[in-house]
């Protein structure tokens, strides 16, 4: 019986790398989203929500819900489920609408 | 079969203008019953901004209608629940160049005489107002009385502050008459309503309820698109608009206008119009006018070419050929008022016209001249 | 090139699973030039959804019962002429004339690389497949509680678990598949909580009967989860999650025939992570937006109305697969491929295309599966005393962050009897994912104030598919769907 996703899927990968996420290494496989990644480390929540500031991470994982949104090397609202994993991507948790520094 | 406890006034459409209507009619001692076609707010009302604007109009009937508006929308607000997002954020109209400015400046010194109260903004103090607003702008005017509702909730909570009897999802499908031709009630697939009064609140549609008594009113659509941003937190204090607006709105003209008009929401969203075209119902997208609406929205505030809309949605604005809505008692059916037509307008020309409509009802003096509104002057015969 | 004003495609086809593929690929084999538009970096589908290259998978249909299939349509894909276009998230369609059409896309993983395409083509040919339905309930907002096909989505792409002990709950096929998958990638299930009884199946044993492959799908599942001693709850729901931060347990209370949890049922099941779904939604506003009529489905969904061949209400605009109404991936291909020689019969003027042998039974086979899917729908339709779990502060819309109490004051005080006007007085369905999550929740709450209690028909209305940056639709071309058309693509 299989122990691990890989091992069912017969996963050969190439080298992992590595991404931050607020400031922690996190490992990610090339081909995995974002979403993925965090998934792989244990993280469920990356971002907060603008009203009550509750945590949030992915749900529909297609792209549908964005409850994933992250703020990806300062690029705020992406869809962590669908950005894939790029080596030195800095992640970090995103507060409501990303768009604090807006405001007048 | 009638329907049980015949009320005073039936009014047709459940939208802001039909809301105020009963608001005013049940405060006048009236019963009222409320019926649309639709659920509330579901026309142009919950397609609208929200606008109470005093900034877009010229001297005239129209400004005196929102002027009293912009007071009346004042103590409404203090007495809903939040207010219905009751916001007195004010307007500032921008001019692109020195030749704007100066036009503009004529404008606002002859609203100012009708009683607006406008303040000329020089170009390096616009940013001060609003810090987003693009470089190289020839300066503008703040609208201190322009104000903005969020138009459902205040429809919906102006119907529920009425007391009035709220029938919504029943189509009136027949006006129903006396021997002399006035007014008896109306037909719905529910059963018939009995009153002696019914006022035409029906909007965009008013022209068809007109029809149903056997009235005249020529009511058009005039499409516009709204787009709607992600949240954000406020990068637009005011209602901000460029001077070509104001002659856009006036125009009469078919074809697609559109000027850029941007406004934050307590919500979060940023609202970008206005487009008008006439093109009956039609609901189909325009991608054309969601391209004049985002450049010229982004020109004004360049800041937000990086944000993306979420969605956005047609209205039909009730468009009457000289631009005034039709306020008061058919001239050819006893019985019958007319409370449509307001064009862009309507949120802001509610209370104003709700509380018209209820000295009608009860014979008292208007609060202001409804000749330059009068339901007749279409077919030449005056009420 | 094809696709530009002087030489548009044949048929653009919006999205590559298995009907936007089987769609595609019968048309170029059957002469028309035909591009192929899909959100994914590669083709599948949510169904076919698997990992990509650098995860060197080599049993990469290690969670699917029907890879070969897929692996078929895709060499077929690498062997025609039909353009593909991934990473092209479409955001409007829009019609001059019933042979004369332009697909507006934005480009990127995330649709975020800030060059949009327009693509003109003469028929297009919808397979935008479904989204998860969701019914809220207390707690589902935590962080450990995913969507069922969204855990299954995350498995099969980026062979991750959202967490080690896994509770999968709601209603319909999906789950036992997700279950089956979630144990064979090393999870432990404790319970599959479904809410419906099955016995529904029972009600239809001819559709069963004719679909033989269902019934062998149910089996595997069935073995496999025996095996690794999952327990099956029927008529029985998730009506709470308890945690801070993350998924710590839920409670599973036993329902009534209605849905309507039984008080005094609830039984506190450890776990760390939930994934729940109560089955599909068709992803319908392209079609929607350009005044294409839709039906309800036995469950309660709103589908594409379509004709024998897959047309839509609006003449030169198909559809294929889930937009017309949740039935399979089998189901969906069949599809495809019909409505490809339906477009090829009418483009080419050859309708004789469409009464040959194996065309005649295509369109039996799709009969049969559309009436089991049908079936199956009815039995795992909500039943109306699932609102019975939400308590007032239960949120329902989860981006705006609007709770059941909130709904249900916009009903009952301010007349609010469908979604719309919910949304309008609440702001439910306004926020980023525009409602595609609670909007089945706000249809039935709404539905609650209505003399009837029925659940008005409420399409999605979604003019914009997919957000789209400002800046983009700004750097349009001057009238982009005029007469002159789409330059750039």
């Amino acid at each position: 019986m299989a122990r691990t996703p890989a091992d069912l899927a017969g996963a050969e990968p190439d080298p992992p790398f590595e991404i931050t996420f607020d400031g922690r290494p996190v490992p990610a496989l090339p081909g995995q989203t974002i979403a993925a990644a965090l998934w792989g480390a244990g993280i469920l929540a990356w971002r907060t929500t603008r009203r009550t500031g509750r945590p949030r991470g992915a749900f529909c994982g297609i792209g549908q819900c964005f409850d994933c949104l992250a703020t990806v090397n300062g690029e705020r609202n992406r869809r962590a489920c669908l950005t894939p994993a790029r080596p030195g991507d800095t992640v970090t948790t995103q507060e409501g609408h990303g768009h604090d520094r807006l405001a007048v | 079969m009638p329907l049980s406890n015949s009320p005073d006034v039936i009014v047709v459409g459940a939208g802001v203008v039909g809301a105020a209507c009963a608001y005013y009619a049940a405060r006048s001692g009236l019963s009222v019953t409320v019926v649309d076609r639709g659920p509330v707010a579901g026309g142009t009302t919950g397609a609208g901004e929200g606008n109470l604007l005093v900034s877009d109009k010229e001297p005239g009937p129209e400004l005196d209608l929102a002027l009293l508006s912009t007071r009346l929308w004042r103590d409404l607000a203090a007495g809903l629940p939040d207010g219905a997002e009751y916001e007195a954020k004010g307007g500032l109209v921008v001019a692109r160049d020195a030749a704007r400015m100066t036009a503009l400046r004529a404008f606002a010194r002859s609203q100012t005489a009708a009683g607006v109260t406008a303040q000329e903004v020089p170009a390096d103090a616009l940013h001060d107002l609003e810090p987003h607003l693009a470089p190289g702008l020839a300066g503008g005017f703040l609208y201190p009385q322009d104000a903005q509702v969020q138009p459902a909730l205040a429809a919906a909570h102006l119907l529920r502050a009425s007391g009035a009897r709220v029938r919504t999802g029943q189509e009136v499908t027949a006006v129903l008459t006396g021997a002399s031709g006035e007014v008896r009630g109306v037909r719905t697939r529910a059963g018939d309503l009995h009153a002696p009064y019914v006022v035409n609140a029906a909007g965009t549609w008013g022209g068809e309820v007109a029809r149903l008594a056997g009235a005249h009113l020529p009511v058009l659509p005039r499409r516009g698109f709204v787009l709607v941003t992600e949240p954000l937190p406020r990068v637009v204090r005011h209602k901000v608009y460029a001077a070509d607006y104001v002659a856009d709105v006036a125009s009469g003209s078919a074809a697609l206008q559109t000027s850029a008009v941007v406004e934050g929401t307590p919500a979060g969203p940023v609202l970008i119009g206005a487009s008008r075209e006439r093109v009956g119902f039609d609901r189909t997208l325009s991608v054309e006018a969601l391209r004049r609406l985002a450049a010229g929205a982004t020109e004004l505030f360049p800041v937000l070419a990086g944000v993306r809309a979420l969605r956005t949605y047609a209205g039909f604005r009730p468009y009457l050929p000289d631009h005034l809505p039709a306020v008061g008692a058919d001239p050819s059916v006893p019985g019958l008022l007319h409370a449509c037509g307001h064009e862009g307008a309507g949120i802001g020309l509610a209370p104003a016209t709700g509380l018209a409509v209820a000295r009608v009802l009860t014979g008292d003096e208007p609060p202001l001249d409804l000749r330059p509104f009068d339901p007749g002057r279409f077919t030449g015969v005056t009420a | 090139m094809t696709g530009s004003p002087s030489e548009p495609y044949d048929l653009a086809v919006v999205g590559a699973g298995p009907a936007g593929l089987a769609g595609a690929v019968t048309a170029a084999e059957l002469g028309l030039s035909t591009v192929l538009l899909d959100a994914s970096g590669r083709p599948g589908g949510q169904y076919f959804r698997h990992p990509a290259p650098g995860l060197g998978a080599t049993r990469p249909g290690a969670l699917h019962h029907d890879w070969p299939a897929f692996t078929a349509l895709r060499r077929r894909l690498a062997a025609s002429d039909v353009t593909h276009l991934a990473h092209h998230h479409v955001w409007t369609v829009t019609r001059r004339a019933a042979d004369d059409w332009t697909v507006h896309a934005l480009t990127g993983p995330d649709g975020d690389d800030g060059k949009p395409v327009r693509i003109r083509a003469r028929a297009v040919l919808l397979a935008t497949g479904a989204h998860e339905r969701h019914l809220p309930f207390p707690g589902w907002t935590l962080p450990g509680v995913v969507g069922a096909g969204g855990a299954q989505a995350m498995l099969k792409a980026g062979l991750v678990l959202p967490g080690r002990r896994v509770v999968v709950a709601g209603s319909g096929p999906l789950l036992l598949a997700v279950a089956s998958s979630l144990t064979a990638a090393g999870a432990h299930v404790p319970e599959v909580v479904e809410a419906a009884g099955y016995l529904g199946y029972a009600r239809h044993p001819r559709a069963l009967a004719t679909n033989p492959h269902k019934l062998v799908e149910a089996a595997v599942h069935g073995t496999a989860l025996a095996r690794h001693r999952v327990r099956l709850r029927p008529r029985s729901a998730v009506t709470a999650v308890h945690g801070t931060d993350r998924v710590e347990a839920v409670t599973v209370s036993r329902l009534g025939p209605d849905w309507r949890p039984l008080p005094g049922t609830g039984r506190r099941v450890p776990c760390d992570a939930l994934a729940v779904g109560h089955g599909l939604v068709p992803q319908t506003e392209l079609a929607t937006g350009l005044g294409c009529a839709t039906r309800r489905t036995p469950d309660g969904t709103d589908a594409l109305l379509l004709d024998a061949w897959q047309e839509t209400t609006v003449p030169g605009l198909w559809a294929a697969g889930e937009t017309g109404g949740t039935g399979g991936w089998q189901l969906a291909r069949v599809e495809g491929e019909l409505a490809a020689v339906a477009v090829t019969a009418r483009l080419r003027a050859r309708p004789g295309l469409t009464t040959g042998r194996r065309v005649r039974d295509l369109a039996r086979r799709r009969d049969r599966m559309r009436a089991f899917a049908e079936a199956m729908a009815a039995a795992h339709a909500p039943g109306a005393g699932w609102t019975g779990w939400l308590t007032d502060d239960t949120e329902v819309c989860r981006c705006e962050e609007v709770t059941a109490g909130r709904v249900r004051e916009a009903v009952d005080d301010l007349g609010a009897r469908d979604a719309r006007t919910v949304k309008l007085l609440t702001r439910a369905g306004m926020g980023w994912c525009q409602g595609r999550m609670c909007g089945a929740a706000v249809a039935a709450l709404a539905a609650a104030g209505r003399p009837d209690g029925a659940v008005p028909p409420s399409p999605a209305r979604r003019p914009l598919a997919v957000p789209v940056p400002l800046a983009a639709l700004a750097a349009l071309p001057e009238d982009p769907d005029g007469p002159d058309g789409p330059e750039d693509h």
